[in-house]
């Protein structure tokens, strides 16, 4: 299992530079907020966990679409549904998250205290935005594997994926909000919806694995 | 240990298209699936693998008990895709299914060395010639031990040499007890039995 | 391709990979000490020079802040200029050097940006804001990370080098853009005050050491550039060496 976490870590940081696109579009995103809301450094700093919330959901969805497909594309994906005996699919499917997720997802959280300064936020509120993020943006992935294996035998399966997804994942955006807004605002709580979210991360890190690699075994056509 | 199918039929695209299929292959032997395209050789062998559902009959694989659990466990699959990465190099993509499909008799030097690669086992597999992927391919059968191997054209891209290399390999498989079962339609130089398909439609 | 040498004429020195490989060779280290020594008495300088009596020693940031955004716009302006040497001339360096610039043309833009974010929080009591120069030279960033990533997602060079030019050449725009947002709209950071009509607004004790500091960094980027064309080449070389290994080895095996 150890070998499948580095050979799609490996896969992730060679191939083409994904690492690098996923960042610039969630960079492009906070960079076109201040142009559609204006550039008011109150009303900015107000909804900026908001803004990197919603720009990390958008930048995560980014790639996670070939999660599989690019194993089905070469044929690795039938020897992976062959391992079943040796290495339960559930396990494998949550190890290419866990990868893709190292590989792609964390470099976004690493980003956004960077992020959080364009949008004016306090140290606090980064702080506590970059937390969330980082407690529920593998629920996000896990939620999307589900999605991946779905439509993995659909050629153009890519936006698909992602309306499929977004629905599901209000869900880890609300929470994720509520949290980075309750560090902040006194009377909100932060710790609740925080523990709702490390909750709602491992969830998905139950089920999400498994309906994914029941939606693989039935794509071997 | 004896591969055996009865009454296996299988559909593609909801269709029909071979039924009341019988075989059986005991170790040491190889069965060659034979016929016209779409005859339906390559869904016969994803049945076996586990990878497609028959529509009817029963596949097992009678093995002393403990050795395997399940037939996908006991089978190499070599479809008509490598399943290597190109972007890593021919020893990472080996040396990952090896470990993922458990350790053999051969070492990753030696399966590159029986299918001549070992001297451009650094490179990204991605600049390998077709013939050279498929080659790799086969190394990959070599690295792990499984007594049943399921090919899909096994000898696509290959050339006369390779090809000859090729069958010295399988015997050697044949010779060690193990069962092969390939869908061709090029003589693989083998003592075989042969399933036509398609044939009596 | 005789044709096209005798054409580019006094080019042919540079436009053959190997001549450019020797001449960097003996350019660099003279050019590496070069770039240390006017980096040291730069810095020298920046350090004697006097405190500003409204800004005090924060003024000092100055003297890496302007470099930096001055050598962010000069790389992207090289790199247009390769682009066009991609698209007109097809010279075989053009393509090269506009992707050795790019990665350096980020970070010296990040860098920018960093240390005019380091000065405006005190002078301006925030990290950031949206004004027309900031912005511009933050999408300056952003189309650097593009062209970067544009450059590695294609892997062969030959296709790529079309289409990065073409890229390249449509975000110049950007450059006049980020030239003249302070005099086009009225922004919170500092009209031009080294290069303007009528002379520097800035007192010859800063001046000077400003001064040097910029040709130092430039020396820099300059030595950083043709690094960067070298260790490209030798990618590619590295490249094709591997494509010929991988057909070398069939060939062993048939004989």
């Amino acid at each position: 299992m150890g070998a499948l976490f580095i050979r799609d870590i490996r896969l992730g940081l060679r191939a083409g530079g994904g690492m690098l696109i996923g960042i610039l579009f969630f960079l492009t995103i906070i960079a076109v907020i201040p142009f559609g809301v204006g550039p008011d450094l109150k009303l900015l700093a107000r909804i900026g966990p908001a803004m990197l919330w919603i720009g990390a959901l958008l930048a995560t969805l980014l790639g996670l679409d070939r999660l599989f497909q690019v194993d089905r594309d070469d044929g690795s994906l039938d020897l992976l549904i062959m391992g079943e005996e040796r290495h339960m699919l559930a396990l494998t499917v949550l190890i290419k998250c866990l990868a893709h997720w190292t590989a792609s997802v964390l470099p976004l959280v690493v980003a956004s205290p960077l992020l959080g300064l364009f949008m004016n936020m306090e140290p606090q509120a980064i702080g506590a935005t970059t937390l969330t993020m980082l407690v529920g943006t593998p629920a996000i992935t896990l939620i999307g594997a589900v999605g991946a294996a779905v439509a993995v035998s659909l050629p153009r399966g890519g936006l698909l994926v992602s309306v499929i997804i977004l629905p599901l994942t209000i869900p880890v955006l609300i929470f994720g909000v509520s949290a980075s807004y309750g560090a902040i605002e006194d009377p909100a709580p932060f710790l609740a919806p925080f523990l709702i979210l490390a909750a709602i991360t491992l969830f998905f890190a139950v089920l999400g694995p498994f309906a994914a690699a029941a939606a693989l075994k039935s794509s071997t056509d | 240990m004896r591969l055996v199918g009865e009454n296996v039929g299988g559909e593609r695209g909801g269709e029909r298209i071979f039924s009341r299929l019988g075989f059986t292959v005991s170790a040491g032997n190889a069965l060659l699936v034979t016929g016209p395209n779409g005859a339906g050789k390559s869904t016969l062998l994803r049945i076996i693998a586990g990878l497609l559902v028959q529509a009817e009959g029963t596949i097992r694989l009678e093995t002393p008990p403990t050795t395997f659990e399940t037939l996908a466990a006991a089978t190499h699959y070599l479809g008509h895709l490598n399943a290597m990465k190109p972007v890593l190099s021919l020893d990472e993509n080996l040396r990952f299914w090896r470990s993922f499909n458990g350790t053999g008799r051969c070492s990753i030097d030696e399966a590159l060395e029986l299918v001549n690669l070992a001297v451009i086992r650094h490179l990204p597999f991605g600049y390998l010639s077709t013939g050279q992927k498929r080659r790799a391919a086969i190394a990959r059968l070599l690295i792990s031990d499984r007594p049943l191997w399921l090919l899909d054209e096994p000898t696509a891209g290959l050339d006369k040499t390779s090809e000859t290399q090729f069958t010295g390999l399988m015997q050697k498989h044949l010779a060690g007890g193990g069962i092969i079962v390939a869908a061709t339609h090029l003589p693989l130089g083998l003592a075989a039995m042969e399933l036509s398909l398609g044939t009596s439609a | 391709m005789s044709d096209a040498v005798s054409k580019t004429g006094r080019w042919i020195d540079l436009a053959n990979p190997t001549r450019f490989l020797n001449l960097a060779s003996v350019i660099l280290p003279w050019l590496g000490g070069l770039t240390i020594l006017v980096l040291g008495i730069g810095l020298w300088m920046s350090i004697q020079a006097p405190d500003d009596y409204q800004q005090g020693a924060t003024v000092k940031i100055m003297f890496i802040h302007v470099p930096f955004a001055w050598l962010s716009m000069m790389c992207y302006t090289i790199m247009t200029i390769a682009a066009l040497g991609t698209l007109v001339w097809r010279h075989p360096l053009a393509d090269v050097s506009a992707k050795a610039a790019a990665p350096i043309g980020a970070v010296f833009t990040a860098l920018a940006l960093i240390t005019g974010s380091l000065w405006g929080k005190p002078m301006w009591g925030t990290w950031w804001v949206w004004d027309a120069r900031l912005t511009s030279v933050f999408v300056l960033f952003l189309m650097y990370l593009g062209i970067i990533a544009f450059t590695r997602a294609m892997d062969d060079p030959a296709k790529s080098a079309k289409a990065t030019a073409i890229l390249t050449l449509v975000g110049f725009i950007n450059i006049p853009i980020i030239k003249f947002s302070v005099d086009w709209w009225n922004t919170l950071h500092q009209p031009a005050s080294v290069l303007r009509m009528g002379g520097s607004t800035i007192d010859p004790s800063l001046l000077w050491p400003l001064l040097v500091m910029a040709i130092g960094f430039t020396l820099l980027f300059f030595t950083l550039h043709i690094m960067a064309m070298r260790n490209e080449i030798w990618r590619r070389r590295v490249i094709a060496m591997r494509r010929v290994a991988a057909r070398g080895a069939e060939r062993r095996t048939v004989q």
